[in-house]
């Protein structure tokens, strides 16, 4: 592994458990607008020859197609940013009509410590937005959350037909640095 | 842009009813609107999944099926308002480029549900150049039956993504109405394909 996957600080690791849990529910597609939070587990997919990695230019388009993969009999998994929360808002009604799973993991912008507050008005709406459209969430803040909570909202997503969201907060991504 | 391309002459219903003739195990995903309605009145079928809402979307949910079900041949039939509105689908299925995946884009240059008001299609924007543009291997632009004829001999082939534009009249033809409960749908269409219920 990379440092990057383990830093020096070691709290880097939650980042590799995001794909290992997802393996371990049998996911075989992960479909995703990039996020520097989701970077290795991009990269795991990617280079995974049991996974369909699908990059989307909106991250509506994940809704469909993860349906799609569903009605196929194929478990999948959302990776997006806080922001592409608000694209999937009436895409989310296929989820809510027809009672598809739908696994969410969103690591956030505009949630703590933003330097660019252009991030802040849809981060500060992104849970309450997934709750409106009837999506269940959870928040981890802290890098011993991310395994059991993922675990837990993938459980719930594919055994209750639910649409289920894991907020991945800017606290346990850190801080981006804007100046060098 | 003018009105340069707006529908064609072709009847929808018979457009559709042709594509589907002895479907066998063809999967179909429909757009919302009229050509599920087409669809239906082509004869209701478990493996038809039909949306009612998800505008943009149709394509995304074959390209899914497609990839999910690589052994079969997935067959999305939309209109041209509702392939716009998830325009970059055509890339994201171009990059992933499902041998087994047709796009039937039946373009009537209008938004039909809504009264009829002129689509970007029928302002000059030709979806199967868009399509070709991305990458498709096979895109065309439809205007007699005999070419829809060729289109339903295409959709068993392997031979990547296709997407054909099908100009058909603007008219709306009486609604023939898909069952709308989604997870009834759902279910029906995973149980053919051997899947149980939750």
């Amino acid at each position: 592994m990379a440092a990057e996957d383990h830093g020096d600080d070691g709290r880097q690791g939650w980042k590799s458990d995001v794909f290992r849990v997802l393996k371990q529910h049998g996911i075989r597609h992960v479909v995703y607008v990039p996020d520097a939070g989701h970077s290795v587990a991009l990269r795991l997919a990617e280079a995974d020859d049991e996974i369909q990695s699908v990059v989307l230019t909106t991250e509506e388009e994940g809704i469909g197609y993860l349906a799609g993969a569903w009605l196929g009999g194929d478990k999948g998994a959302l990776l997006l940013q806080s922001s592409g929360v608000g694209n999937c808002i009436n895409t989310l009604a296929l989820q809510a009509m027809a009672r598809f799973p739908l696994l969410m993991l969103v690591t956030m912008r505009g949630d703590w410590a933003e330097f660019n507050a252009w991030q802040n008005p849809m981060g500060q709406a992104t849970e309450a937005s997934l709750k409106l459209m009837g999506v269940m969430t959870w928040r981890a803040d802290r890098p011993e959350d991310v395994a059991p909570l993922v675990h837990g909202a993938a459980t719930m997503a594919f055994n209750g037909d639910a649409a289920c969201a894991v907020l991945l907060g800017q606290r346990l991504i850190g801080e981006k640095q804007w100046v060098k | 842009m003018g009105e340069v391309n707006a529908g064609g002459d072709l009847d929808r219903r018979e457009v559709v009813r042709r594509l589907l003739e002895g479907r066998k195990d063809l999967l179909v995903v429909t757009g919302l609107g009229s050509p599920s309605y087409d669809v239906m009145a082509a004869g209701d079928h478990d493996l038809n999944y039909y949306l009612w809402a998800a505008m943009g979307s149709a394509a995304m949910v074959g390209l899914g099926l497609a990839k999910a079900q690589p052994g079969r041949s997935v067959l999305v039939v939309t209109g041209d308002g509702e392939m716009l509105m998830g325009l970059g689908a055509l890339a994201t299925i171009a990059v992933q480029a499902p041998p087994n995946l047709t796009v039937a884009v039946l373009d009537n240059g209008h938004f039909g549900e809504t009264g009829m008001q002129l689509s970007h299609a029928g302002r000059g924007i030709a979806l199967d150049q868009v399509a070709g543009s991305c990458g498709f291997p096979w895109t065309a632009e439809i205007r007699q039956m005999s070419q829809v004829d060729g289109l339903r001999a295409r959709i068993g082939s392997r031979d990547g993504p296709k997407l054909a534009t099908v100009k058909i009249r603007a008219e709306n033809a009486p609604r023939v109405l898909p069952p709308r409960d989604g997870a009834y749908v759902k279910n029906r269409f995973r149980m053919a394909l051997g899947h149980a219920p939750i």
